[in-house]
């Protein structure tokens, strides 16, 4: 057993590094930094660097235009990208829709998709969830009428994260309302720009517009757009679930918050003394510390185990259970550490371009942020339903 | 001992209860920061005189009375500032002020022709009410201030504010400085629990000799802070009871499953816990609203501990209340989230819970 990276590991290290110092664009990594919304143009701009770089197909094979990194390259690279306060690359089309045409799709499909999705061409969304349909996605209406070389969509998609920017949606709908549950599932391509789909926002709690309403209304969609066997989309689900679930710990996202709270709690005073120097606050820090210790290796750990042929099984709901607790721990550290100034609210500066003076600007984003952390453990497969899983798959209960 | 309410203080209690209920929810927009106008209904139902004494032609009402009232606002999410337009600078009038400036500054407050504010906050000293920075030097012809107020509540609808600064001589001071004066800047914005805050700067501003509210003011800005405290508490109640009640129905009426979400037992359990810390929390408001009378040390004591437990509670209900409501419990469009953040947001408010565990650990009884 050896925890150290390797000399190769740690070069990599450097090597991304230095490619962020040099290329993440100085605006984006302000706003980052300052917890601000980015403009679906700030997100492309990154991305199209990225891609440039070759750098943008994280979790892919080479064979599809990725840089074929392995898990450890993957967590050394997702930690600079974090403490160098780059975007999140908006999942859905490289880190979701991708393995699953990669893995069920046809040779024209991947042909097309995929290095669309490399360039940035397409901005894809998901389009799982419905208002009936959130812990039971099985149990979801949306339906797929079979029209000759078309099926015929109708129903309702809603929590669609981005999907104000997206052209295409991948989208669970029932072709078979006889069958079994999961059974008459089918996985569809959708593109956002056919007659009959319309957008509405969903307006969060932090006052942003991150989440939205799909409504399809008799949207033709060809045969072809279709991934996999007609009632095999339950498996693509839960296919990209796992794939979901693995950077769901996120360790260097936590670094970061860990990072930020403690140069806040150092900086804030309290009685004339740093905030960190208070005992009760300190242990609840050091409590965070030692907590995301242990993440990164039981992280470290799936990761390993994944890289050595196991797929991400249960083991990735223990590292969003406990990742997503971790993250909401830290934004509350830090809502707490701010104090009164934790009160202000300044949404047309954080979610659009309004300045505003540095005292305000620096911390104007850690209640909202706070509020916003919370669908840490309601996305992507609540923490009950979690546990349960792991109840279920693990233990034996 | 008896925790039953008299006649009259079940009359205000529904009254109240129609009063929020009845009211057209107001928190939808983004920032629900407009006023729902309930001021005057106040003054009309006498709850801007309820807190002060006969003599200053209040009602004598009791700290039990404060509390019914926070409970209902906080059932109702109203966001008239009741505690910081009224009950903070009205308690410091009464303590402090001598009959002339009662005249001016008190009795129309209490009968809503004006409101007022306090700006005891400041960003270098967190909670810590004494420790302000802000100066005041005596001067010929009066008084100078010189320094900056934080998170200032309630400032953009008052006609003037009590401002507490430190004198030359050592004591704590409280002046009230009207909106004009020169020097004075008000920056305005929006809290995340949709009340309107300010910052203010006094360059300079100079007052009159009779703009100081009597001489030391630090037993008074306790007592003010003290039934403050308490209030928030109550207030918090009334919140945590109507996210509770939210969401307990939420759980009914929600299937997954095949089943409503109340059939799933660790959603019983958390929604038991939930109820638990509300009880618990409810038990702490009505110490604190018993303490006001108290010896100061006793009093600080209790509701410092009130303050930190309910803080706490409130915390769990309000995070409990969006996670139990999955997705639906983080948008804007759902009450419950309006009441998440008020939940949340109280503990930012007069004293955080580990301002005020702090306060009860320094104090801690080895008996
Ligand atoms: C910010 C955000 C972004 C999202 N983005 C997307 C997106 O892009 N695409 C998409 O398709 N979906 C998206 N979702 C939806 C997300 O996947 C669902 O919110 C999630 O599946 C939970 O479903 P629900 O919200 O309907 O909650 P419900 O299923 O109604 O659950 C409510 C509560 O009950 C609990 N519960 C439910 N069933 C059980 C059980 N059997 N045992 C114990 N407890 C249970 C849940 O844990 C939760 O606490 C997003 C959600 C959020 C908050």
């Amino acid at each position: 057993m050896n925890l150290d990276f390797t000399p190769q590991e740690q070069a990599f290290r450097q090597q991304v590094r230095d490619f962020l110092a040099t290329e993440l664009p100085d605006d984006i990594r302000e706003r980052v930094r300052l917890g601000r919304r980015l403009s679906a143009d700030d997100h492309l701009r990154w991305q199209n660097v990225l891609s440039q770089r070759g750098w943008l197909g994280v979790g892919w094979p080479q064979e599809h235009g990725g840089p074929g990194w392995g898990p450890v390259e993957r967590h050394i690279f997702d930690e600079e990208c974090s403490a160098a306060y780059a975007p999140t690359i908006v999942p859905f089309g490289v880190s979701m829709v991708a393995p699953v045409i990669m893995a069920f799709g046809s040779e024209d499909q991947k042909r097309h998709y995929l290095p669309r999705i490399l360039t940035n061409q397409d901005w894809w969304c998901q389009g799982y969830s419905e208002p009936g349909a959130g812990s039971d996605l099985a149990s979801l209406r949306t339906r797929a009428v079979r029209d000759g070389d078309e099926y015929v969509v109708s129903g309702q998609k809603t929590w669609t994260t981005l999907g104000q920017h997206a052209n295409m949606m991948f989208c669970l709908v029932r072709t078979d309302p006889e069958a079994k549950k999961q059974a008459g599932i089918s996985f569809l391509l959708i593109d956002m720009h056919s007659p009959g789909i319309s957008v509405r926002p969903i307006v969060t709690l932090d006052g942003a517009h991150e989440v939205n309403e799909v409504f399809l209304d008799e949207v033709r969609v060809p045969v072809t757009n279709r991934i996999g066997e007609e009632g095999q989309g339950w498996t693509c689900a839960k296919f990209l679930l796992t794939h979901e679930r693995t950077g769901i710990a996120g360790v260097g996202h936590a670094k970061q918050a860990l990072r930020h709270l403690k140069a806040l709690a150092g900086r804030v005073q309290h009685r004339g003394r740093p905030l960190l120097e208070l005992a009760s606050f300190r242990q609840r820090v050091v409590k965070a510390e030692v907590e995301l210790m242990a993440l990164e290796v039981t992280h470290l750990r799936v990761l390993a185990a994944a890289r050595d042929g196991g797929a991400p099984g249960a083991e990735s709901s223990l590292l969003k259970v406990r990742g997503s607790e971790l993250r909401q721990e830290l934004s509350e550290l830090t809502r707490r550490a701010l104090g009164p100034a934790a009160l202000p609210f300044f949404p047309e500066f954080l979610y659009g371009d309004e300045t505003l003076e540095p005292e305000h600007a620096e911390h104007a984003a850690v209640g909202a942020q706070y509020f916003n952390r919370r669908k840490l453990s309601i996305y992507g497969g609540s923490n009950e339903i979690q546990k349960s899983i792991v109840a279920k798959t693990l233990l034996g209960m | 001992m008896d925790f039953s309410y008299s006649d009259e203080q079940r009359m205000l209690a529904d009254t109240l209860e129609r009063l929020v209920t009845d009211r057209e929810w107001n928190g939808n927009a983004t920032t629900q920061t407009a006023p729902s106008g309930l001021w005057q209904t106040f003054a009309e139902l006498g709850l801007l005189q309820l807190p002060f004494n006969e003599e200053d032609g209040g009602l004598g009402g009791s700290g039990i009375d404060v509390m019914i009232v926070m409970q209902a606002l906080g059932r109702g999410l109203v966001r008239e500032p009741y505690v910081a337009g009224l009950l903070l600078p009205g308690t410091l009038l009464a303590r402090l002020a001598n009959s002339a400036q009662r005249e001016r500054w008190l009795a129309p407050l209490m009968v809503g022709e004006h409101r007022l504010a306090l700006a005891w906050q400041e960003t270098a000293v967190r909670y810590d009410a004494h420790g302000v920075t802000t100066h005041a030097r005596r001067q010929a012809d009066g008084w100078l201030l010189e320094g900056a107020k934080h998170l200032v509540l309630g400032a953009n609808s008052a006609e003037a504010i009590l401002v507490t600064a430190r004198v030359d001589d050592g004591t704590l001071g409280v002046f009230v400085v009207p909106e004009t004066s020169n020097g004075f800047e008000r920056r305005d914005y929006a809290t995340l629990d949709g009340q309107v805050a300010c910052d203010i700067s006094l360059e300079g501003v100079a007052l009159p000799h009779d703009a100081r509210l009597g001489e030391d003011a630090a037993g008074a800005l306790d007592a003010a802070l003290a039934l403050g405290r308490a209030a928030l508490c109550a207030e918090a109640v009334g919140a945590m009871r109507v996210a509770c009640e939210q969401t307990l129905a939420y759980l009914k009426e929600r299937r997954q499953f095949g089943t409503p979400l109340a059939s799933f037992q660790v959603l019983q359990h958390r929604m038991v816990d939930m109820h638990l810390n509300v009880e618990q929390a409810h038990s702490m408001a009505i110490l604190a609203a018993a303490s006001l009378e108290r010896p100061a040390d006793e009093r600080d004591y209790r509701i410092a501990a009130a303050k930190a437990y309910c803080g706490e509670a409130a915390r769990f209900v309000a995070e409990q209340a969006i996670q139990l409501h999955g997705a639906m419990g983080m948008t804007e469009e759902c009450h419950v989230s309006h009441y998440a953040k008020h939940l949340i947001m109280f503990d930012h408010h007069l004293g955080d819970t580990d301002h005020h565990l702090e306060f009860i650990s320094d104090r801690l009884s080895a008996a």
